[in-house]
C-alpha cells in the first residue's frame, strides 16, 4: 500500500547465492516499507538474511549472489533497475550504510576529516576546504569534542566509540534520506552503545532521516525502533509496530524468541528453548521454513508457504494459524 | 558459612610495555582484587571490555602469572605450585572460551578433543576412554555418531557443547566460563544456559561466569561482581546488585543497557555515563571511576576507596556510600 | 579385569576403523573439490604424466638416449624422430623422456632436505622465541638476501659442477623459505584458544607440540611443497643451463637447452623442446599447487561439502 510519506518499498525481494555447493536461497521474497522519518527495525538471528537484505537494497550484493526478482523502490524509483553508475551516485548521498566494525570500515591511511569529507566532495562537488569544514561540523554534531582537532587524526588514534561516531558522520554527511545501520552497536560496550543509540535517535529527529536498523538484539529494537520486522530463514515472519511485537507477538517464532531471552523478571528459571536449529538455506524446509521447529505446526505448514496476513493496524503475520 | 573454593587476595597483574632497553610503562590490568567464590556457587563477573575480567580469569587458572597477590584453591596457595600439584590443579579446573570456532583443534576429531584430558591425567585410555567420552557427550546433548567427526562439521552451539564436554572430562570441581555464550544466537544461548545450570546441579560444580551481558549474568549468577578498570567495585547477590546497586558505575551500566520493554524507553535515565574508559596505562588517581562519576567529591580524586561490606554481604568500593 | 589380548585387538581394530573414517572423508572431500577445478585437473594430469615419465622414461623411450649416430645429426622433427635429433644424432624425444628423472630427483632431494630443516628450525624459532628465534631468523635473513641462483652458482663452482652439487646448493637456498613459513604458523598456532585450552587441562610441552601445534602447521607446507617442486626443477635446470649443474652426457633438460643453444637458429628443436618440457612441468605443478590450496581452504570446503555429501549418498 503506497502512502504519501513512504520512503522505501521493498516488494517480493528474492536474492540467491550460486555457490559451489548449490543455490543458497537467502531471501525468499520479502516485502516491507519504510516511512519517512521512522526507525525501522529488522531483527533475526544469524543466517536469517538481514545483512543480505541491506546489501540488496543498497546494491552491494557480491558474486556469487544475485538478486533474482523483486522491486526496491526509493521514493518511487526502482533501484534494482539502475546501472552501477547510477547506484554509485545514490550510495552515500541518498542511502548510506554503517556496519558492525568501525575499525575495518575506516581507511587507516587517511585522516578522519578526509574520510568524512569524501562523500561531500564526490556527491556534492564541494571543494576540499569547504568539505573539510563541513566534516568538522559533522563530527561536532556527533558529539566528538574538539572536532577540528580530531578531524586531523587518523583512525587508530581514536577510540572505538569515536570511530563509530566518525562513521556515522561520514554516512550522514550528505543528508541521506535513508540510513542503513547493520549491527552498528553489536561490538560496543554497553555505555558506548547507549551513547550511540542516543546519538542516532537525536540525529534522526534533527535530520529527519529514516533508519533501517538491523540487529539480533531485541533490547536495542525495543529501545530504538518504531516498527519492527522479524526475519527467519530468509522470510519476514512478522511485522508490526514495536509495542505490538513485544506485548502481542503472534508468530510462533517471535513468541519463542522472546521467551528465550533472559529477562530481568524471571531470573534463574529455565529459559524457553526452540528445538532444532536454524536450517541451511541450500535446501530449506518446504512450505513454511519454520515448520520443523514449530510446536503448532499443521499439515498445511509443510506444503504451503504462508503468505503475509494483515491483522489489525498494520500488524502482519506470515503463519497458517492466522490465514 | 558456605565452603570456600577460590579465594583471591590482592591479586594484581601488570603487563610491562617494552621500550628499547627498558620498560616504558605498565598496563594496570588487574589491581588488588579480593574475590571469594564459594563451593557450588555461580559467581558472575561482569564488566566492559578492558576492565580486566579476562586477565583476572587467566590468573586464577594459572595461565598467566600474577604480579602480586595470592590465590587459594581449596585452601592451598596456587601461585606457587610444584609441577605435579599444578597438574592436579589442572585436572579439577576447566575453562570454556567465548569463541566456539577457534577453541577446538580443527585437526582433531571430537573423540580426541574431549578425551584428551582423560589421557593426560591417566584416567583412561583406548576403548575405556572412548566410552567415557561418549558418556560426556551424551551429558551435553550430543550423540555417538558425533564422536568421529571434525569440529568444522558442527554449528556454533554444538561446538560450545563439545567445549563443555571437554571441560567436564576428568570430573572437575570448578569451571571458568569466559563469555561462553556471547558468540551465540539468542535461542542457542538459552539452550546452553539451561544446560550449564543443569550440569551444575547434577555434577556439583562451581562456576565463574564472565560476561559483559547484564541479563545473562543476572539470569545465571548467584553472586555478582562488577569490575571496572581492574578493580571490583561492587559485589553482592542478584537482588542486591541489580535491584539496589550502590556503586555509580553499576548504576550507570544498568541504566545504560537497553531494556526489553518499549515502554521503558521513555523514562528518563537516572545516571548517564559520559566519556569513555580511560587508558589502563595511566589510570586516574584515587578512585579510578571518579572522572566519570556523578557523585564524585574531592576525596575521590585523592584516595582509593576500600571495599566495604554494607552488611548482609553487599560489598561496595565507594566513598559516597 | 583385563580382557584377554585377542579381544583387545579386535576392539582396537574397531576403534581404529572408526577413527580412520573421518580422515578418509576429509581426503575424499579434498579430492572432490580438486576434481571440480578444471585447471587443477590439468595441472594434476601434467604432474602425473611427468612422474610417470620420470619413473618409466627409460623403458618407454624409443631410442637409447645416449646412442650417437653422426649420420643422423640435426634431423628436423620427422616421424622416426618426432622431436628431431641433436648435434650427436641422439633422439631428442628419448632424451627428454629419460631426462625427467634428473629433474624429479632434483626436486625431491632439495625439498627432502629443505622441508625437514625448515620444520625443525622454524618450529624451534617459533615455539621457543627469545634469542633463539632472533638468531635463527637473522641467519635465515642472511641466506634469503642472496640472489638464490648466485648463491647456488658460488657453491657449485666451489665444489665443482655436477648435478649432485647443484642439488646441495639449492637445498642451501631453499631451507630459509620453509623456516619462515613454519615459524609464522607456529607463532599463530601458539596463540590459539585450543592450545590455551590444552594447557589449561594440563597438557605437557610435548603433547602441545606434537599433537596440536605441528599438525596445524602442515597444510601450508603441502601447498608450498607442490608449488616449489616446479620452481626447484626450474632452478636446477637453470643451474645446468649455466653449466653449474648436470654435465654432459646427462640428458637433464636444462643441460639439453644449453647444449643446443649455439645451434638455435639452425636446429631450434634441440633447445626448444626441453625448454618446453621444463615450462610445462612448472605449469603443471603450479596449477596443481593452486588447486590444492583451494581444496584445503576451509571456506570453500564448507560450501562444497553439501553437494559432495549428497553425491556420496548415491
Amino acid at each position: 500500500m503506497e502512502r504519501e510519506n513512504t520512503l522505501l518499498v521493498v516488494e517480493s525481494l528474492q536474492t540467491q547465492f550460486f555457490t559451489y555447493g548449490g543455490v543458497v536461497k537467502a531471501l525468499d521474497g520479502i516485502s516491507f516499507e519504510i516511512l519517512n522519518g521512522e526507525i525501522f527495525g529488522l531483527v533475526g538471528e544469524s543466517g536469517c538474511g538481514k545483512s543480505v537484505t541491506a546489501a540488496s537494497i543498497i546494491g552491494l550484493v557480491q558474486k556469487p549472489g544475485k538478486i533474482i526478482s523483486g522491486k526496491v523502490l526509493l521514493e518511487g524509483e526502482d533501484l534494482l533497475q539502475k546501472s552501477d553508475r547510477e547506484m554509485n551516485r545514490i550510495r552515500g548521498s541518498r542511502i548510506s550504510i554503517i556496519s558492525q566494525d568501525p575499525t575495518s570500515a575506516l581507511n587507516p591511511l587517511f585522516k578522519i576529516g578526509y574520510q568524512v569529507s569524501e562523500p561531500m566532495i564526490y556527491h556534492q562537488g564541494m571543494k576540499k576546504k569547504q568539505a573539510w569544514k563541513g566534516a568538522a561540523k559533522m563530527l561536532h554534531q556527533m558529539g566528538i569534542p574538539d572536532s577540528s582537532g580530531k578531524a586531523r587524526n587518523y583512525p587508530h588514534e581514536l577510540s572505538g566509540g569515536m570511530r563509530q561516531r566518525a562513521l556515522i558522520a561520514m554516512a550522514l554527511s550528505c543528508s541521506p534520506s535513508l540510513l542503513i545501520a547493520d549491527e552498528p552497536t553489536t561490538n560496543l560496550d554497553v555505555t558506548i552503545e547507549r551513547q550511540i543509540l542516543n546519538l542516532v535517535r537525536e540525529l534522526q529527529q534533527n535530520f529527519g532521516t529514516s533508519v533501517l536498523w538491523i540487529t539480533h538484539d531485541m533490547a536495542v529494537i525495543a529501545e530504538m525502533c518504531d516498527r519492527v520486522a522479524v526475519m527467519y530463514a530468509g522470510n519476514i515472519v512478522e511485522l508490526a509496530d514495536v509495542r505490538s511485537i513485544f506485548k502481542n507477538p503472534k508468530h510462533p517464532y517471535t513468541v519463542r524468541l522472546l521467551k528465550a531471552i533472559p529477562l530481568s523478571e524471571v531470573s534463574g528459571k529455565e529459559l524457553d528453548e526452540i528445538p532444532g536449529a536454524v536450517p541451511r538455506l541450500i535446501n530449506p524446509p518446504s512450505g513454511c521454513r519454520f515448520h520443523p521447529r514449530c510446536q503448532e505446526a499443521m499439515t498445511v505448514c509443510k506444503e504451503d508457504k504462508p503468505e503475509g496476513v494483515d491483522l489489525a493496524s498494520g500488524h502482519m503475520v506470515a503463519c497458517h494459524l492466522y490465514s | 558459612m558456605p565452603e570456600l573454593l577460590i579465594e583471591c587476595r590482592k591479586v594484581t597483574k601488570y603487563f610491562p610495555i617494552k621500550g628499547f632497553l627498558k620498560d616504558v610503562g605498565r598496563v594496570h590490568a588487574v589491581e588488588q582484587v579480593d574475590l571469594i567464590i564459594s563451593k557450588y556457587q555461580t559467581y558472575g563477573l561482569v564488566g566492559e571490555s578492558g576492565c580486566g575480567k579476562t586477565t583476572l580469569a587467566r590468573t586464577i587458572m594459572r595461565l598467566i602469572p600474577t604480579t602480586e597477590g595470592e590465590i587459594y584453591f581449596e585452601g592451598r596457595n596456587i601461585v606457587t605450585l610444584s609441577k605435579d600439584d599444578l597438574r592436579r590443579f589442572r585436572r579439577v579446573t576447566s575453562i570454556v572460551f567465548q569463541d566456539p570456532y577457534t577453541s577446538l583443534d580443527p585437526r582433531m576429531i571430537i573423540a580426541d578433543v574431549v578425551g584428551e584430558p582423560l589421557s593426560i591425567h591417566g584416567i583412561s585410555y583406548g576403548e575405556e576412554r572412548e566410552n567415557m567420552v561418549l558418556r560426556l557427550l551424551e551429558m551435553v546433548g550430543l550423540k555417538a555418531e558425533h564422536m568421529y567427526r571434525y569440529p568444522h562439521e558442527f554449528s556454533g552451539g554444538q561446538r560450545q557443547r563439545i567445549a563443555i564436554a571437554r571441560a567436564l572430562a576428568g570430573n572437575p570441581k570448578f569451571v571458568l566460563l569466559d563469555e561462553a555464550t556471547s558468540a551465540l544466537d539468542v535461542s542457542v544461548q538459552a539452550k546452553i544456559l539451561n544446560l550449564l545450570n543443569h550440569l551444575k546441579r547434577e555434577l556439583a560444580l562451581t562456576y565463574l561466569f564472565i560476561s559483559h551481558n547484564l541479563s545473562v549474568i543476572r539470569h545465571i549468577s548467584d553472586v555478582i561482581g562488577v569490575m571496572y578498570m581492574g578493580q571490583i567495585v561492587e559485589q553482592g547477590s542478584r537482588e542486591q546488585v541489580f535491584d539496589s546497586p550502590l556503586h555509580p558505575y553499576t548504576q550507570g551500566i544498568l541504566s545504560a543497557s537497553p531494556k526489553l520493554d518499549p515502554d521503558e524507553r521513555f523514562h528518563s535515565e537516572k545516571t548517564v555515563l559520559t566519556g569513555e574508559v580511560p587508558s589502563a596505562i595511566n589510570p586516574p588517581e584515587g578512585c579510578r571511576f571518579h572522572p566519570r562519576c556523578y557523585k564524585a567529591i574531592q576525596l575521590c580524586s585523592q584516595k582509593q576507596p576500600e571495599l566495604r561490606d554494607m552488611g548482609d554481604g553487599h560489598i561496595v568500593s565507594c566513598h559516597c556510600s | 579385569m583385563k580382557s584377554p589380548p585377542f579381544i583387545m585387538l579386535s576392539s582396537r581394530y574397531r576403534i581404529l576403523k572408526k577413527r580412520l573414517h573421518p580422515l578418509t572423508k576429509e581426503f575424499g572431500l579434498t579430492l572432490y573439490v580438486l576434481r571440480k577445478s578444471l585447471l587443477a585437473m590439468i595441472g594434476a594430469s601434467i604432474v602425473f604424466i611427468f612422474i610417470f615419465i620420470a619413473i618409466f622414461g627409460s623403458l618407454i623411450s624409443p631410442y637409447d638416449p645416449n646412442e650417437i649416430d653422426i649420420s643422423f645429426r640435426f634431423y628436423a622433427p620427422t616421424r622416426e624422430h618426432p622431436l628431431g635429433t641433436d648435434k650427436l644424432g641422439r633422439d631428442v624425444f628419448s632424451r627428454i623422456l629419460c631426462g625427467a628423472r634428473y629433474s624429479i630427483r632434483a626436486g625431491l632431494v632439495v625439498l627432502a632436505i629443505a622441508v625437514p630443516a625448515g620444520i625443525v628450525l622454524g618450529g624451534i624459532a617459533g615455539l621457543l622465541g627469545g634469542w633463539i628465534d632472533e638468531v635463527i631468523m637473522r641467519i635465515t635473513d642472511v641466506f634469503l638476501s642472496f640472489p638464490p641462483l648466485i648463491l647456488a652458482m658460488a657453491f657449485s663452482a666451489a665444489l665443482g659442477p655436477s648435478l649432485f652439487n647443484a642439488m646441495m646448493a639449492l637445498s642451501l637456498v631453499w631451507w630459509p623459505l620453509y623456516t619462515r613459513l613454519v615459524r609464522g604458523q607456529a607463532l599463530a598456532v601458539r596463540e590459539t584458544l585450543y592450545v590455551e585450552a590444552a594447557i589449561s587441562k594440563g597438557a605437557s610441552r610435548w603433547t602441545l607440540i606434537f599433537r596440536h601445534i605441528l599438525p596445524n602447521c602442515l597444510s601450508p607446507i603441502l601447498v608450498t611443497f607442490t608449488l616449489d617442486m616446479g620452481w626447484v626443477i626450474t632452478a636446477a635446470a637453470a643451474l645446468s643451463f649455466l653449466g653449474f649443474g648436470a654435465q654432459p652426457p646427462l640428458s637433464e633438460w636444462g643441460r639439453m637447452v644449453t647444449d643446443g643453444r649455439i645451434y638455435l637458429f639452425q636446429a631450434w628443436w634441440v633447445s626448444m623442446f626441453p625448454g618446453l618440457a621444463i615450462a610445462l612441468t612448472v605449469l603443471g605443478f603450479n596449477l596443481l599447487g593452486d588447486g590444492i590450496r583451494d581444496a584445503l581452504d576451509p571456506k570453500l570446503r564448507r560450501i562444497t561439502e553439501v553437494k559432495w555429501k549428497e553425491k556420496i549418498r548415491f
